[in-house]
């Protein structure tokens, strides 16, 4: 790896990091009674499968677990000349009075939540979305926060944070880029 | 993969990359039409213009409501109701649009090539063909490709037979641009009063002598209508005549591979083109068209709207 990267979780740190998050999830919900998991395309979704994976582990209960695209929904559509390509949103089981986790790898601005809390409401009328993220790494451009949190890291915007998939997409590290 | 063009006119100034990524978001775009909630806010704030020279009922009504699923204000404006009835010209009424700050407008009009005229003269707005003449049809060629790989997963290496009036048809060279580019190879059949000459210098086309020949073994039979409006009356005798030689009936179909699907761009003739049992049976895949054509239209909006003006 290149000397301006560094690893902040493993491919185990990450497990531990989820584990944990299925814990506090269950804690917090008490059981897998309404829960539905929704990641967010892409890496939301590949972790929100980890986690489906980890809850039915613990719980011996499988939760509903989707993913939704937030292209559409995307408040900086004109800055990017060309559109991005529009990915797939897969909810197949209805969200009405579900209590709806919202599952994204990295959390920055917050803009991006905001335009996938639009887009779940569009699907039906959950009875609560909570937020679970792998990493937090600050500078929120609008009012919103994590319920579960994998690790906080302070970074400057200069820096990147991504989550390295492999090609089963299962999480293998976070790396900061300088 | 980046869609830069501001217009769609013909899927003959796209490349297959481009042609891919239109047919990946209007497979994502599919969802949106199948939730309660048909809506999206992408085109929040876009003016669409839906300028009909011709008469359509399909095609407008499914521009209109892709445009309106994305969230973008459509206007439309008909020959009926329009000034060109007042003797008007197309670039004076272009210019009068354009004082109304559309972003996208989609028009048919009966010249070919119209849309690159009004595409010069309104450099900052999106212009997307619905059909111009007997040049192209972009959006019913995507659609139909798209229907066409849902069946078969795949646009390459496919037999398909295109069976009537190609001389007056844009679906067909459409169709013919698009599939010829994906790899597939196209058989055209059709009373030779109505074959253009020259149509193999369009690609992997092969003009048959007669329709058993193009639709033998074909994947896919897409048959044309008998565009009657169009014609004077010397190009066929009489529709009799025609559906005897030209018209898809249950016998016939069975030249083609036993799970070929049968296609019309519509509106149908019944007993002309097709016989009504072809039209309602178990390979017609017509209606899927009709609803593929949707969410084609919503992937042009979308992308039209990210195309770089001049």
């Amino acid at each position: 790896m290149a000397d301006n990267t560094t690893v902040l979780l493993d491919e185990s740190g990450i497990k531990r990091a989820l584990t944990r998050i299925s814990h506090e999830i269950l804690e917090r919900n008490k059981g897998v009674r309404d829960i539905a998991l929704i990641g967010i395309r892409s890496g939301g979704a590949h972790l929100a499968e980890e986690i489906g994976n980890c809850m039915e582990v613990i719980e011996g209960e499988r939760v509903p677990v989707g993913a939704v695209d937030i292209t559409l929904y995307r408040d900086d559509i004109k800055s990017h000349g060309a559109h991005l390509p529009v990915g797939k949103t897969d909810i197949s089981f209805s969200l009405e009075a579900k209590r709806v986790v919202l599952v994204d790898d990295v959390l920055f601005t917050g803009r991006t939540i905001r335009a996938a809390m639009d887009a779940l409401m569009d699907h039906g009328r959950p009875s609560s979305i909570q937020l679970a993220v792998l990493i937090d790494r600050g500078h929120r451009e609008l009012p919103i926060r994590a319920d579960f949190v994998g690790r906080n890291v302070p970074t400057s915007l200069k820096e990147n944070v991504a989550v390295m998939f492999d090609e089963k997409n299962k999480p293998i590290a976070v790396v900061l880029e300088k | 993969m980046e869609f830069k063009h501001k217009d769609i006119i013909a899927l003959r100034d796209l490349n297959r990359e481009e042609i891919e990524l239109l047919l990946a978001t209007a497979e994502n775009m599919r969802e949106i039409n199948s939730r309660d909630i048909k809506k999206v806010p992408t085109l929040r704030g876009k003016t669409i213009i839906n300028l009909f020279y011709e008469a359509s009922t399909r095609t407008r009504t499914s521009f209109e409501i892709a445009a309106k699923r994305l969230s973008a204000d459509t206007v439309n404006i008909s020959p009926s109701t329009s000034s060109s009835t007042k003797g008007e010209t197309l670039a004076d009424t272009a210019l009068n649009l354009l004082a109304m700050k559309p972003d996208i407008i989609v028009m048919r009009h009966a010249v070919s090539g119209s849309h690159y005229f009004l595409s010069k003269k309104l450099p900052n707005c999106s212009i997307i063909n619905a059909g111009d003449g007997a040049h192209e049809h972009p959006s019913q060629g995507l659609l139909d490709m798209l229907t066409m790989k849902d069946r078969f997963g795949r646009l390459d290496n496919l037999k398909v037979a295109i069976v009537g009036d190609i001389t007056h048809s844009r679906v067909a060279r459409s169709n013919i641009q698009g599939l010829t580019k994906m790899g597939s190879r196209v058989f055209l059949a059709g009373p030779p009063t109505m074959m253009p000459p020259g149509v193999e210098r369009l690609g992997n086309v092969t003009v048959c002598a007669t329709m058993k020949e193009a639709i033998q073994d074909s994947d896919v039979v897409m048959m044309l209508r008998i565009q009657q409006e169009r014609q004077g009356k010397t190009l066929m005798p009489n529709t009799r005549e025609y559906s005897r030689y030209f018209g898809l009936n249950p016998e016939n179909l069975k030249l083609a591979k036993p799970d070929a699907m049968v296609m019309h761009p519509g509106p149908i003739n019944r007993g002309v083109e097709m016989s009504s049992y072809v039209v309602d049976g178990g390979q017609s895949h017509i209606l899927k068209q009709v609803e593929n054509g949707v969410a084609v239209r919503m992937a042009m909006l979308y992308h039209v709207c990210g195309g770089e003006l001049e």
